[in-house]
């Protein structure tokens, strides 16, 4: 089995739209064929699980809201289509696998396909209510899990009962084993190619509540050890991302984009650079200069002439990221901010003034790039006088891209192709598609297949970062030694990102009032692993240990007292204690931190084992402990890579990684500048996921927002002090040695 | 005009000879295990084997690769190859898989230079950036080919 068959064929395609591909929706084979099965093909199983509100727009003699999951060919390979895009999180392989499941397939003949880019039928509503088809949020195994145990298990039905007829027995004589079905009482048995060779689809499918979906403790691929499908090309070199497309006769792109966003080209070169060897186009575009020439190295050399003239108006020129915490600072301050509010309970002016002691602190968030390593491209196509479009890309959210690429060229959705690739890492840059969407202008204006591709550096000059954000803490706490009110106001960039985790869904504290500010700095912003979760854990979860320190309480104790009223959220903080050494013993001149985090519906609570180099004021973490609970889990080992990975990324951003802004403009440029954790500073690190039999969530983000605070509580066991601006690099950690006190 | 050989297979690059060899392998060999991070010689992305020496190649212009060897990820082979890559399966050590080629080439490099790494010289040799953060599974797995490596031979 080839990894590759995740992509469309193996390696390069032999032309525009010309990909080998079993896989449905490419190059004009339409869903239609497809449901009725294209040549070579006994039978095409088209059904599944409806999607609510969805509807199937063709496919006739098809009804309305079926989709089609499966395909079974007479050999027996079981064909699933993967709705969702993988860039490293295992979600390709998890969806299948709960497929093949319910319908009881033999995993070894199970081939992986991508599904069409159709959100009706192949989408979620998750997120904003409607279907999309959007990878985001650690939500994918979490959306579709119910929806496609049902269709596995409607597979499994159709396949019975024709299994019945061709034997002329009685269904309820049949049962399945992997990839064939029984007749226990003649020892007779059909493998799922030969029902499938003669098989019809019943006029009505059994619903939900007819199916018998296996209990969890018959599951055999789920929650079992099952090797990831993209693995064995990700080893070879063969597994194919979107920069690695060719086409005959495709150019390459580059874009000098504005410097300060929102800005626009005013004047520049064009006779000049359109002179040089190789290039074959210079585009002027809203925010940059477009180079489109025969290969790669030449566009490169050319942009080094290139001299724009830019326009100094965009908001953004006004920014400094250095003075914009003490502006936020003062605009938090003001009694008639126009704050939102985030969540409230209780009655905060009563606990104000009932409180025996008010404690305060302020905690500051830089910006912080995605770093994904594959830098942003894509491969786009246009043919024909009533133009189609087609795009070669590894995207989050395919399905909106798909609709923009129509919008922009004016023609109808179903012109637009979307080959899905590979994502060499997302994070939540790959959710946004202005790339994309670039990669179509420079076609369309070049009048030839285009690979845009940006360089490290445009990938972080022209960035979306995390935003940068202040976090004004105070929490009153009554004669008793209870926190009874909780204030906290984010000051920061982009309403639906910086506000995210700034509540406290499981901590027992009856007065709240939680609010946003929202600044406005025109920098472009953009959800980044975890999102808002990482900048307010930070602050929450520090704010509760200093409030622990200064009562001279125990950290982990006032955090069992604030999650009495969740047993859940009360195992995962034991077993955490439990499965380290806190509160046991610490090696001499290092110091161990805790910190407690949802995200979303996932629980975890992390110890990190830390110590400081004195001479560069830099901090080492030696070993991480993390309990998480999110559900029943899919791939085991996979949820502990995901784990693994956001600790490092955790660390990684809580230590090193700063974007700072000049007049709109971003310093840093490459990895020298922009330092991401290496090897050698990785600690070794224990994950305990808990055992459990609610509903999957999310795995992706949720072991990444306690790693900043778990730091700078371990820190401040450590040295006395508090760290109070992320990320603790060598300057904010002088600082904070410098602190003569807590805020608090 | 410059002649090299890469994975085996005598090449011809008749283009500017201060292209970066990475491009050359990528655009004009068609190889496209070999990946671009960063450009600048910080990532590992595009290291390859140039003539028996781990080589970022981003940094190194075509000219310099004139009658030398470039191995790729497609073409490496032998024991500390087969058993390199073995090792990363069994250790599931890919995410997003993107660095995963730089990070074989330099365990490669490694394993015939030290048969037996220490995590010490795993850290001294494996400098290239995985922003999944694979890292432990890297030396879970460089262990493992050590181990079955010694085994091999
Ligand atoms: S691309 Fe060569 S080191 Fe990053
Ligand atoms: S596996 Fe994604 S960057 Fe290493």
């Amino acid at each position: 089995m080839k990894a590759s068959e995740l992509s469309c064929g193996t390696g390069v395609p032999s032309g525009i739209g010309a990909c080998e591909s079993s896989a449905p929706a490419y190059s004009g084979i339409s869903r239609r064929r497809f449901l009725q099965g294209s040549a070579g093909l006994s039978f095409a199983l088209a059904l599944g699980a409806a999607p609510s509100g969805g509807s199937a727009k063709e496919g006739a003699g098809i009804g309305a809201g079926i989709s089609a999951w499966v395909r079974i060919d007479a050999a027996g390979v079981v064909t699933i289509y993967n709705p969702v895009a993988e860039m490293g999180q295992g979600s390709s392989t998890a969806l299948p696998l709960i497929v093949a499941e319910e319908m009881d397939a033999d995993w070894d003949k199970v081939a992986i396909a991508y599904s069409p880019i159709e959100p009706d039928i192949y989408g979620h509503d998750a997120i904003h209510g409607r279907m999309m088809m959007l990878t985001v949020g650690s939500f994918s195994v979490e959306a579709y899990f119910d929806r496609l145990r049902i269709a596995g298990a409607q597979v499994r039905h159709v396949l019975l009962v024709n299994a019945a007829e061709q034997l002329g027995v009685a269904l309820a004589s049949l049962s399945t084993t992997p990839g064939a079905v029984l007749h226990p009482a003649s020892g007779r048995r059909l493998g799922y190619g030969e029902i499938a060779q003669h098989a019809k689809v019943p006029q009505a499918l059994p619903e939900a509540q007819e199916l018998r979906l296996k209990p969890v403790g018959e599951f055999r691929l789920i929650g079992k050890s099952i090797l990831r499908r993209d693995l064995r090309g990700k080893v070879d070199g063969s597994a194919e991302f979107a920069i690695d497309v060719d086409l005959p006769g495709m150019q390459f792109g580059m874009i000098q984009r504005a410097p300060v966003a929102g800005s626009s080209p005013l004047a520049f070169n064009r006779e000049v650079i359109a002179a040089l060897p190789d290039i074959s186009a210079v585009i002027p575009l809203d925010h940059g200069v477009g180079i489109v020439g025969k290969n790669l190295p030449a566009v490169m050399k050319a942009r080094q002439q290139l001299q724009v003239e830019w326009s100094k108006d965009a908001p953004a020129e006004k920014f400094d990221s250095d003075t914009a915490f003490e502006h936020y600072a003062s605009e938090a301050a003001k009694g008639d901010a126009p704050v939102k509010r985030v969540d409230s309970k209780g009655d905060i002016a009563a606990a104000d003034a009932s409180a025996a002691a008010i404690y305060r602190a302020d905690y500051l968030n830089d910006f912080v790039y995605h770093a994904q390593m594959e830098p942003l491209n894509a491969v786009a196509a246009l043919s024909g006088d009533v133009p189609r479009a087609e795009l070669w890309i590894g995207s989050q959210f395919p399905s909106g891209l798909r609709a923009e690429v129509a919008t922009l060229l004016g023609i109808d959705i179903a012109k637009v192709t979307i080959h899905a690739r590979y994502l060499g890492g997302g994070f939540g840059r790959r959710s946004w598609h202005d790339f994309g969407l670039e990669a179509v202008q420079l076609a369309q204006q070049a009048k030839v297949p285009v690979k845009l591709v940006w360089s490290r550096e445009d990938d972080i000059r022209n960035g979306m970062f995390r935003p940068m954000s202040l976090q004004r803490m105070e929490a009153g706490v009554d004669a008793d030694g209870n926190i009874t009110g909780w204030r906290h106001r984010v000051v920061g960039d982009n309403a639906s990102i910086v506000a995210t985790g700034a509540k406290i869904p499981f901590y027992a504290i009856p007065n709240q009032a939680i609010d946003l500010l929202e600044m406005r700095s025109g920098m472009k912003t953009k959800h980044w692993r975890s999102v808002g979760y990482a900048p307010n854990k930070f602050a929450i979860e520090s704010f509760i240990d200093e409030i622990a320190t200064a009562r001279k309480e125990d950290p982990y104790q006032l955090r069992r007292k604030l999650l009495r009223d969740s047993p859940r959220a009360l195992k995962v903080l034991d077993e955490a204690v439990d499965m380290s050494p806190y509160g046991k013993e610490t090696a001499p001149g290092r110091a161990l931190g805790l910190a407690f985090s949802e995200h979303q519906k996932s629980l975890t609570a992390g110890v990190v084992e830390i110590s400081l180099v004195e001479d560069t004021a830099r901090i080492r973490v030696h070993r991480v402990w993390l309990a998480v609970d999110a559900g029943i889990i899919v791939q085991p080992d996979n949820a502990i890579a995901q784990m693994e990975g956001a600790i490092i990324q955790g660390i990684s951003s809580a230590l090193l990684e700063t974007v700072s802004v000049k007049s709109g403009a971003v310093h840093q440029s490459n990895f020298g500048d922009y330092e991401i954790l290496r090897m050698a500073d990785t600690p070794e690190i224990a994950i305990r996921m808990i055992a459990s039999e609610a509903p999957p969530t999310g795995i992706g983000e949720i072991g990444l927002p306690f790693t900043g605070p778990a730091i700078a509580n371990a820190f401040a066991a450590l040295t006395g002090k508090r760290l109070r601006h992320m990320p603790f690099n060598s300057s904010n950690i002088k600082l904070a040695m410098l602190d003569d006190g807590g805020a608090v | 005009m410059i002649e090299f050989t890469i994975n085996g297979q005598a090449t011809v690059f008749k283009g500017d000879p201060e292209t970066p060899l990475l491009w050359v392998i990528r655009d004009s060999a068609g190889l496209k295990g070999t990946k671009f991070g960063c450009g600048v010689g910080q990532c590992g992305a595009c290291s390859v084997h140039l003539s028996g020496n781990l080589t970022r190649s981003c940094l190194i212009p075509a000219s310099a690769a004139a009658g030398m060897s470039v191995v790729t990820i497609e073409g490496i082979e032998g024991i500390a190859g087969r058993a390199v890559q073995a090792a990363w399966i069994e250790e599931s050590v890919p995410q997003c898989g993107y660095c995963q080629s730089g990070m074989i080439m330099a365990a490669v490099d490694l394993l015939h230079r030290n048969p037996t790494p220490t995590d010490a010289d795993i850290n001294r040799a494996m400098t290239n950036l995985c922003r999944c953060g694979t890292y432990g599974r890297v030396r879970a797995a460089i262990h493992r080919a050590a181990a079955a490596g010694g085994q091999a031979s």
